[in-house]
């Protein structure tokens, strides 16, 4: 009676589920996979929490979550920034329900235990009744290590892996060059789209380097756009690759020319920015300057996908949290010149709200094609989601492994950085 | 009160909510001035809309290229087309002056796509630009009361 026993009840290794070409459906099905998940990638690994600029000065802080941990992300007088556990050592409220403020400690609302910006706690109501049995030095906020490469944050649960440095390896580079866009003012978060789409995390984190569903997918965003744009936006047959950067990280580079934002500022300027560029040159800026805004208020010719949860993403941050096994969060952030022109800001701005968002040309057919991904794939359980595209022309390369620009290759080291975390 | 005013602007809201509920964009694009701005904001207390972030902050020009989105057929969230009804009510004229009544009011509305029905509620103040007998939309401010949470795809027009 074999046929009796169901599939879902075999355990399989992590081996048997991502093989080089194809990972097994039930990655994005099981909810036992998913817990694990928690535990071996989210709770064992470098998480994004932040950018420097949304919490500028002592005593700013953001809230956020590590896997489904709620944490506090700030910074203390001195500067340094702490990852908190958002959870009172008492008797475990959340000490602190804003998205993002400025304080200057955090106060349980349950029973007054309050704690400085660094985690201590600072005191509690009514000490006497605890006489002896308490010592405030034990009971910080729990506190994660934390470091920032390039003003992007990252906090782990664990002491033991490699310094954030090493664990971005190759990817160090394309961080430099994707905060290019700051034009010399420097790259500043001015808020995000939040969104939650019915499926798991892994379907939005292959996306990021998917060229291949660019055409099909947004054909009406496209249809919005000017003709150098669309020019543009047409890579999937061009020159543009995928990279594989190792640790789970990739490259999918659509617009080579785009690359590095402060090359080639003496071509001609795209006559779609010719009214920005004469707005800025009225306001006094000089013309290498304005070369400078111009060629970078578009954004990158490149998404950056960090394993597992940030993308440094054409013009914006793409953050992933996952919220159940079929259910994600997502959050675009938009980037601006911090203190650069608001001529230029609002051109970003309006970009981001003509692509990301609930009210986006693109964000919505993005996350209807997830979600019919997450349906589809109840039926034949004991089917494989298939990754082998651009296999054939995949060669090595200095970071890794490299192939044309609508290869799945991004994809694949993704999975393969994941069977190593879930193989422990 | 001048009911009389609030008779008139109600009457003007109620056919844009119509136009939108039944698909007449036409007819929904003639409503607008020239420089009237369509916007959603995501902070309850912002009012420097142009420089922040917004949900939609359409000019003329994006609101063709909106409606052209959702009756073009090349979008997968938007075919099949949502069903929306929305009901409007609590008009309060908060002033006029040079010829712009502003006028806010509530919008409750249902949304019904494939096989999902949804709820958004909303405060919209409308700033109504008097053109002879009737008027024309200068300001279409969407307060949405869950706007500070995440959303999911809203594929028509609010």
């Amino acid at each position: 009676m074999t046929n009796l026993i169901e599939t879902v009840n075999l355990a399989s290794s992590p081996a048997d589920l991502v093989l080089h070409d194809r990972v097994h459906t039930s990655l994005y099905t099981d909810a036992r996979i998913f817990d694990e998940e928690l535990e071996k990638v989210f709770y064992s690994t470098w998480i994004w929490v932040a950018h420097a600029s949304e919490i500028p000065e002592g005593g700013s802080y953001k809230s956020t979550y590590i896997g489904k941990q709620p944490v506090i992300v700030v910074r203390d007088r001195k500067k340094d920034v702490h990852v908190l556990l958002n959870r009172c050592r008492h008797r475990g409220a959340t000490v602190c329900e804003h998205k993002k403020g400025k304080a200057n400690s955090f106060v349980c609302p349950y029973h007054g235990w309050s704690y400085a910006l660094d985690g201590s706690l600072r005191g509690v109501p009514h000490p006497e009744s605890y006489a002896d049995c308490l010592d405030k030095g034990e009971l910080p906020l729990v506190s994660l290590r934390v470091e920032e490469y390039n003003g992007m944050i990252f906090a782990t649960f664990k002491d033991d892996i490699e310094p954030l440095v090493d664990f971005l390896g190759p990817a160090k580079k394309w961080i430099d060059l994707f905060m290019k866009q700051g034009a010399g003012y420097g790259v500043k978060v001015s808020g995000e789209h939040r969104f939650r789409f019915p499926g798991n995390w892994k379907i939005q984190l292959e996306n990021t380097t998917d060229a291949y569903h660019f055409p099909l997918v947004h054909k009406s965003f496209l249809s919005s756009v000017d003709e150098q744009t669309l020019e543009l936006f047409d890579f999937v047959k061009g020159p543009g690759y995928v990279e594989d950067l190792g640790n789970g990280h990739s490259v999918m580079v659509m617009i080579p020319e785009l690359v590095d934002l402060e090359a080639n500022l003496d071509q001609p300027i795209p006559e779609r920015f010719e009214a920005l560029a004469e707005e800025l040159r009225g306001e006094g800026i000089e013309e290498q300057q304005v070369r400078r805004i111009v060629r970078a208020v578009g954004g990158s010719g490149f998404n950056l996908n960090l394993f597992p949860n940030v993308a440094c993403s054409m013009a914006f941050f793409r953050v992933l949290q996952p919220v159940s096994v079929n259910e994600t969060e997502i959050h675009h952030a938009v980037i601006t010149m911090d203190g650069g022109p608001a001529v230029a800001n609002r051109y970003r701005l309006r970009l981001h709200e003509h692509f990301q968002g609930p009210m986006g040309f693109g964000t919505p057919d993005d996350s209807e094609a997830w979600e019919r991904v997450q349906k589809g794939a109840q039926a034949g359980t004991d089917l494989w989601i298939m990754l082998n595209r651009g296999l054939p022309g995949e060669k090595p390369s200095e970071d890794g492994l490299i192939s044309d620009v609508s290869a799945e290759t991004g994809m694949r080291a993704a999975y393969q950085q994941w069977k190593k975390m879930m193989s422990v | 009160m001048n009911l009389e005013l609030l008779n008139h602007v109600s009457a003007f809201i109620w056919q844009e909510a119509d136009m939108l509920d039944h698909g007449d964009f036409d007819a929904w694009l003639n409503l607008w001035t020239e420089k009237g701005t369509y916007i959603i904001p995501i902070d309850p207390n912002e009012t420097d809309f142009e420089n922040t972030l917004n949900y939609a902050y359409d000019d003329h020009h994006m609101r063709q290229l909106r409606v052209q989105r959702l009756i073009g057929g090349e979008s997968i969230s938007t075919s099949p087309r949502a069903r929306t009804v929305r009901a409007l009510s609590r008009f309060r004229v908060l002033g006029e002056e040079d010829g712009v009544v502003t006028v806010r009011c509530a919008q409750n509305l249902r949304e019904f796509r494939k096989d999902v029905l949804k709820h958004y509620t909303a405060d919209i103040t409308f700033q109504l630009k008097r053109e002879g007998e009737c008027f024309k939309i200068q300001r279409k401010l969407i307060q949405l009361i869950n706007s500070t949470d995440t959303l999911a795809g809203i594929g028509y027009i609010l």
